[in-house]
């Protein structure tokens, strides 16, 4: 029996099965408004998803049902209404662009100055019959995938989308999914694990070297992926993996709210590093209309001198709730997050990490560098706890903030737990504005007030930026200088 | 080349410079002395267009256009140089990174053509060479961990980078030691003295121009020029104080 086959007796099998009108219209591209099991079912069935996926997402939304959204964060979230969203492939609220013409000149502008071709503009300006030829046009479709995918395949590193994975490689998925962040970790994890749509697998192999940076751009395609995306790396032994996700162009979506998951399994030996380029739409100036952004990302160092680092520069997003972990299981081990997370007019952030010690040995790094201006607020929120088994666990914090304005806000709010005295934890934070010497300094050189600001931020946010592959750098070092555009002087 | 008229300004709504009149014509150096207090920085920042630093009357062209028009970048892009008394630091960005972004600026609204990563670091090499710097420090973050010394050498690569047609430079001279002042000293013939440029040049003492003999040299006080003279001025400060020269 092949795939299609076994696939559409499936479908039937599931919408014999259940009596909803809309699940037996397998035509239907969308769900209705609002969320409750048939919501579920129907992403699941859309997938092709087999048994225990459904039962595993159903299980999670039963849970959600009895959980209440976290208040913790220093955010002011407008009350969301998780019935009058759409969970499945939002029917289109306005008609596609014409062309690039009709984009908002401002978003145009920002493409331009980000240096996106044409062609990758419209692509993501969502212009009327753009996606496919565009996505040949930038990624050169067949050679460029074709010769990724044979590379891939010939040192066994598995990279799919998850619903791929789900259906190929279902023992993998089962294994790992929610062994790093459980369902019930949080509320909208726990949306998410009900209701993900689509988002990335991988495994690499025992011993394997990733014999390249694995990018969510060679599996574009898939859209509306942004809204409740799933992430499941799984490292084996003495494997690497460098993973990038995102984009520096600014993203919109007719979905408000996004809920991601991100989970990464390391063995023994592995490493894993996973870079983050956040830009989805900030809404306007006075904060209207940008993403809420609640994203939950974890790592488990589960083998002894396992090591997982994060880096993530975060520009986008109207409200930002984020706190890429890791759970130094392993002797060893180590963590490290490096993180850029910049605000302007009203965006919010609250972001940071935690780094949990249980091994023995195991070391964490921490830098986080906090740029606010307009009437933005911006928050470190971090937790390095030791607990009592863990034996002469090293830390080091370092924590800045620079203001831009006088009206907008930087906090951060560390927690220290330390079970164990061979601890050695070491927190450094600075808060500093923006000098005019330096300013008129560099103008003087011949910036304009905004290359200026550009410069000077981009210094600050150095010893993140580093960490990023190359290309990945220059672009976020871009957008950081776009992001403050208008927001001195 | 650069014409100051009637120049008043004010800092925080005090007056500091209170008439000033200058005529720097190309090709001449001329030194701009005075006691602590007397306006040496203010009019050294009003030129380069600092702000905070409000023009209330008068007048500064330079090559003939309206110099207090433009903003700090396009009077950089004109041809203006400021020597920083006190250079800053800009912690993460290196000597390289910024020089090379700020020249390609200036450039880019000449509409000459960008240096490439490859042209600009040699230019920047062998500029800091001939400064006696070692070339290394320019991957360095700006300023950052330099001494006094260094700050002040590595404002005068940056001008040799910038290759300006009228440099202002502020107090260059201060905390150098004698090797650094006769580099910085050549460094200022070498990069400026050329019949289609100007200098001037600000400073509490006569020893720099040992180096760099000035066409004129003028004391300002109070926030106006009290005395123009030859290079012998400098000398007779440097004798007699300004407190005598001034009576």
């Amino acid at each position: 029996m092949n795939e299609a086959v076994k696939n559409r007796e499936l479908k039937e099998k599931i919408s014999q099965d259940y009596e909803w009108g809309f699940v037996s219209d397998i035509e239907q591209e969308f769900a209705p408004k609002g969320l409750n099991e048939d919501t579920v079912r129907f992403i699941s069935n859309k997938k092709n998803e087999p048994e225990w996926m459904l039962d595993w997402r159903l299980k999670a939304y039963r849970a959600w049902l009895e959980m209440e959204e976290v208040s913790w964060a220093k955010l002011d979230i407008p009350e969301i209404d998780y019935q009058d969203a759409y969970y499945y492939a939002a029917p289109k609220a306005k008609p596609k662009l014409a062309s690039l013409d009709e984009l908002d000149p401002e978003i145009r502008r920002t493409y331009e100055k980000l240096g996106i071709p044409i062609e990758e503009q419209k692509v993501l300006a969502g212009v009327e019959g753009a996606a496919k030829v565009a996505v040949d046009a930038v990624f050169d479709s067949v050679s460029v995938a074709t010769t990724f995918r044979k590379e891939l395949a010939a040192a066994g590193v598995i990279f799919l989308s998850i619903s791929e994975a789900i259906r190929e490689h279902p023992e993998l998925v089962q294994k790992y999914l929610g062994s790093v962040v459980p369902q019930r970790d949080n509320y909208f994890a726990c949306l998410n694990s009900a209701v993900f749509s689509d988002g990335t697998f991988v495994y690499v192999p025992e011993g394997v070297r990733c014999p390249m940076e694995l990018s969510t751009y060679f599996r574009i395609n898939a859209e509306n992926t942004g809204q409740f995306e799933r992430t499941l790396i799984v490292a084996d032994k003495g494997s690497y993996v460098s993973y990038l996700e995102g984009c520096t162009a600014p993203m919109r979506d007719e979905n408000q709210l996004h809920a991601a998951v991100v989970e990464i399994f390391a063995h023994e030996d592995a490493e894993v590093k996973y870079s983050t380029v956040q830009n989805w739409y900030p809404g306007d100036v006075e904060g209207r209309g940008g993403i809420f952004n609640f994203v939950t990302k974890r790592a488990l160092c589960s083998g002894d001198r396992s090591k997982v680092s994060w880096t993530q520069v975060e520009t986008g997003s109207a409200i930002t709730w984020k706190y890429p972990s890791c759970i130094l299981k392993g002797d060893g081990s180590v963590g490290e997050f490096y993180s850029v997370a910049l605000t302007n007019n009203r965006q919010q952030a609250d972001t940071g990490t935690k780094m949990i010690h249980i091994g023995a040995n195991t070391r964490s790094t921490i830098v986080s560098k906090g740029i606010s201006a307009g009437r933005s607020n911006n928050t470190y929120r971090g937790l390095v706890r030791v607990l009592p088994r863990a034996e002469n666990v090293r830390n080091f914090t370092q924590c800045d903030s620079l203001l831009l304005g006088s009206d907008c806000g930087a906090h951060t709010v560390p927690y220290i737990e330390v079970k164990n005295p061979t601890a050695t934890i070491e927190h450094e934070a600075t808060t500093s504005k923006i000098s005019e010497d330096q300013l008129f300094y560099a103008m003087s050189r011949g910036l304009d007030q905004e290359a200026a600001v550009a410069l000077i931020v981009n210094g600050f946010a150095r010893e993140v930026l580093k960490q990023l592959p190359m290309e990945f750098a220059v672009e976020a070092q871009k957008l950081l200088g776009i992001s403050l555009e208008g927001s001195v002087g | 080349m650069l014409e100051i008229t009637n120049l008043h300004a004010t800092v925080a709504d005090k007056p500091i410079l209170n008439g000033v009149s200058l005529h720097v014509p190309a090709g001449e150096v001329h030194a701009i002395m005075g006691p602590n207090g007397s306006g040496k920085s203010t009019l050294a920042y009003v030129l380069a267009g600092r702000p905070g630093y409000e023009v209330s009357e008068g007048s500064a062209t330079f090559g003939g256009a309206d110099l207090l028009a433009l903003e700090p970048h396009e009077r950089a892009a004109a041809g203006l140089f400021l020597g920083f008394q006190y250079p800053v630091e800009i912690p993460g960005v290196s000597y390289l990174q910024f020089l090379r972004e700020s020249l390609n600026s200036q450039r880019r609204s000449r509409g000459e053509a960008e240096l490439s990563g490859g042209e600009f670091i040699k230019l920047a090499k062998a500029q800091a060479t001939l400064l006696g710097m070692d070339a290394e420090m320019l991957k360095r973050p700006v300023n950052v961990g330099f001494s006094g010394g260094e700050k002040k050498r590595a404002e005068m690569v940056q001008m040799g980078i910038m290759n300006p047609k009228f440099a202002v430079l502020d107090e260059t001279d201060s905390g150098l030691d004698i090797d650094a002042l006769k580099a910085v000293g050549a460094g200022i013939n070498r990069i400026m003295r050329a019949p289609e440029k100007g200098v001037l040049l600000i400073t509490h003492y006569q020893r720099l121009l040992d180096y760099v003999e000035p066409d004129k040299v003028h004391v300002l006080r109070a926030g106006l020029i009290e005395r123009s003279g030859g290079p012998e001025l400098a000398h007779e400060l440097e004798r007699e104080g300004y407190a005598e020269a001034a009576a």
